[in-house]
């Protein structure tokens, strides 16, 4: 396999965005990353994408991006894994070009979500239809339960849930593309709406319209493109089972832990090497359950990690110095994207405010559904 | 110059509060509270509609007027609760105030900026010279949804204003309207409540036409938020005008005497021609004052106003908003709310 870069980035403001529509949106993306990098031609394109048909009833998106992007003819393949489809077309694309079969290869990701659906119900697709779905739960529902495991099994408390939220809102309001460029106290986070009990609304990430595009390239053509490449060093991906009554452990995320391994492998890299990560903080017990599940926290003592300023920029190892889903936002489809975004600017040192001091490693931790399914990326300065 | 020459407003005196509503839904009412700033809520009685809260305030607006009703010649009522789809409000309320038949009467709707759209016509046809004196109204029974945000807000009341040439209370000095196609909220034929389309009503559709409506108003007056004594916005919870009012440049200290909602509600189209009717109530002669409506769908209507020399004399002869807010109340249970508003399916 030949060595990969990423070259080129481009990402919309994230929010509610009542202007811009699905397609505007990758566009814009999609023509931002190819303007970063200089490039004027793409071999091929994929889209990661959740639920176009149910947000705004719209699918095939390959021929619908190429046509407005000006690039009729381009292949462009549409790729879905619920809130990860953004990581597992950065995976797709990153292995498109290891092959040899392409040079330039556009990964992004898009979600429209704020267009009149129900966003609650079209997101509860991700779940498993037949054994939870249809019996009334929500993704609140399903990540209350995983807190409720994590709090019985390890005695993580109410101010550990609240202490990622507070933390993310800090690194986000450094973020000019963030849906939520706010601080949060503990206090508001934890006197915030009730949503599925132990979680409260700023435990919760938002429903979010954005998109994120990452040009990729070979290596050793990487110079012609940018003057600061960041090589992707291994992708690993996992699944677990669909239903969370299924799991060995509910506290556990095992399609994490998984797909970190296998990235680590690859990598020939552990958790101690790493700089900086993005991870996916869909609601603040992720956070906790995907650091531990990563090896950058003890199992059942990630809940101290955000508390004690361990994860926070300064910290021993920043988590989402974007803000995270949390504050930045959750577009889903473009959330893996976003996440690569993050790392390769911190890599390349161009993060500003939010910057991690010689950041040399960095990982993205990308999940799909309650932890159905996972894939994580680790990059490099070069 | 045309203008103001009377004013009046009714609400029923049935409330609710926001904690009984919430309490049946297993609600959490503080978050009601801090979330939407909304207390209780006017709820119309049996035998209260959108045409008896026209006639009540109609026949106030007569009365600071003093004017002889056969002299009104067209009326208007704007609401999204009119008790028929198909027969008019108007003619019964001519009636009952003794205006016409020599009149022209029509029933409006523009969701909740139907109330100023009345005004606006009333206005323009006294200032074309086509008749000596015209009456706009505001008022609904407003529908929301049982466990809809808008159970909180939805309620009844409604103000009426008299436009003439002579012995004016108010000037109108300016006016603008802003639309655009924008469906943020809407109640399709048959159909019980209205649908809304959650945080698309605020950005794209309360803010931006409320927003628009105001700058461009002050823009062409050449006014700036300072040289008001009081503004009102529509009210569709406590938060939205407070929010748009601070965007805008106008004070807490402008915007408290009409915004009436944490007690009232939202009476729909009645929402800002009651706010207005509330500052009236103790604007002083000179002072300039500030109006602009929301409609869903969507539009703004916005009027600069300025109070006379006459005002304080006149408004003493008709109860104030005021006066219907903080006196005497009837507080419902849910249950009765619900029979209140025939919510209950029984036999005939």
């Amino acid at each position: 396999m030949r060595d990969v870069a990423v070259v080129g980035l481009g990402m919309t403001p994230f929010g509610e965005l009542w202007q811009h529509s699905l397609r505007s949106l990758s566009v814009e993306a999609a023509l931002e990353a190819m303007r970063d990098a200089g490039a004027d031609m793409l071999d091929g394109v994929y889209l990661g994408n959740m639920a176009g048909g149910q947000f705004v009833g719209q699918e095939h998106l390959g021929p619908l991006l190429a046509d407005h992007l000006g690039m009729r003819g381009v292949p462009v393949t549409r790729v879905e894994s619920a809130c990860a489809s953004g990581g597992v077309a950065l995976r797709s694309a990153f292995f498109e070009v290891a092959s040899g079969a392409s040079d330039l290869v556009l990964a992004m990701g898009v979600e429209k979500m704020n267009d009149g659906a129900d966003a609650t119900n079209v997101l509860a697709t991700a779940a498993d239809q037949e054994t939870e779905a249809y019996h009334g739960i929500t993704f609140p529902g399903l990540y209350a339960m995983i807190a409720r495991a994590h709090m019985a099994e390890h005695g993580t408390t109410l101010e550990d849930l609240a202490a990622v939220s507070v933390k993310n809102h800090r690194h986000g309001a450094r973020n000019p593309k963030a849906q939520f460029r706010q601080e949060v106290t503990l206090e508001q986070v934890m006197a915030s709406s009730l949503v599925a009990d132990p979680l409260r609304l700023l435990h919760c990430s938002p429903v979010s319209d954005g998109a994120a595009a990452v040009l990729l390239c070979p290596l050793d053509r990487a110079k012609e493109f940018t003057d600061r490449p960041v090589k992707i060093r291994a992708s690993g991906m996992a699944t677990s089972s669909m239903a969370l009554a299924e799991r060995r452990d509910p506290a556990f995320l095992d399609a994490v832990s998984l797909s970190g391994s296998r990235a680590y492998h690859m990598a020939g890299l552990g958790p101690a090497d790493i700089d900086v990560a993005e991870v996916h903080d869909c609601f603040s017990i992720a956070e906790i359950c995907v650091i531990e599940a990563l090896c950058f926290a003890e199992q059942g003592k990630g809940g101290a990690a955000a508390r004690t300023g361990e994860t926070a920029l300064g910290g021993r190892l920043p988590v989402n110095p974007s803000g995270g889903l949390k504050s930045k936002g959750h577009p889903v489809g473009a959330t893996g994207i976003a996440q690569v975004i993050e790392i390769v600017e911190q890599l390349r040192g161009e993060a500003g405010e939010r910057q991690v001091q010689d950041a040399r490693i960095g990982l993205t931790q990308n999940m799909g559904g309650s932890g159905g399914s996972s894939v994580v990326h680790i990059f490099e300065r070069v | 110059m045309a203008g103001i020459v009377g004013y009046g407003a009714f609400i029923p005196r049935n409330r609710i509060k926001s904690e009984e509503i919430a309490r049946q839904w297993g609600k959490d009412p503080a978050a009601i509270r801090r979330g939407l700033l909304l207390e209780e809520k006017s709820v119309p009685g049996l035998d209260e509609d959108t045409i008896t809260i026209s006639v009540a305030a109609g026949r106030a607006a007569l009365e600071r007027a003093g004017i002889d009703p056969q002299r009104v010649g067209a009326l208007y009522i704007g609401s999204e609760s009119h008790p028929y789809a198909v027969k008019p409000s108007g003619t019964v309320v001519i009636e009952a105030l003794g205006i016409g038949p020599d009149v022209h009467v029509a029933d409006f709707e523009f969701a909740c900026k139907a109330g100023t759209e009345a005004m606006f016509v009333a206005l323009s046809l006294v200032e074309s010279g086509r008749v000596d004196y015209a009456m706009g109204i505001g008022a609904d029974t407003s529908q929301g949804a049982p466990n809809d945000a808008l159970e909180f807000s939805a309620s009844a009341g409604g103000a009426a204003y008299l436009f003439g040439k002579q012995h004016l209370l108010v000037d109108v000095l300016h006016t603008y309207s802003f639309t655009t196609d924008t469906p943020d909220f809407w109640r399709r034929e048959g159909e019980f409540y209205p649908r809304h389309t959650g945080r698309f009503t605020g950005e794209p559709a309360y803010f931006r036409h409320v927003g628009t409506a105001t700058r461009t108003i002050l823009e062409r007056s050449g006014l700036t938020p300072k040289d008001f004594r009081y503004v009102v916005f529509h009210m569709p919870n406590g938060k939205f005008p407070q929010a748009v009012g601070k965007e805008l440049g106008f004070t807490k200290q402008q915007l408290e005497t009409g915004w009436i909602v944490p007690k009232m509600g939202n009476t729909y189209s009645g929402s800002s021609p009651t706010g207005l009717a509330a500052v009236l109530d103790v604007a002083d002669p000179g002072d300039l004052i500030l109006v602009t409506s929301f409609g869903s769908g969507a539009g703004s209507d916005s009027f600069v106003l300025k109070a006379t020399e006459l005002l304080p004399e006149r408004r003493g002869r008709a109860p104030t908003v005021r006066s219907m807010l903080d006196g005497p109340r009837r507080y419902l249970t849910y249950g009765e709310y619900v029979k209140y508003r025939e919510k209950i399916i029984v036999n005939e």
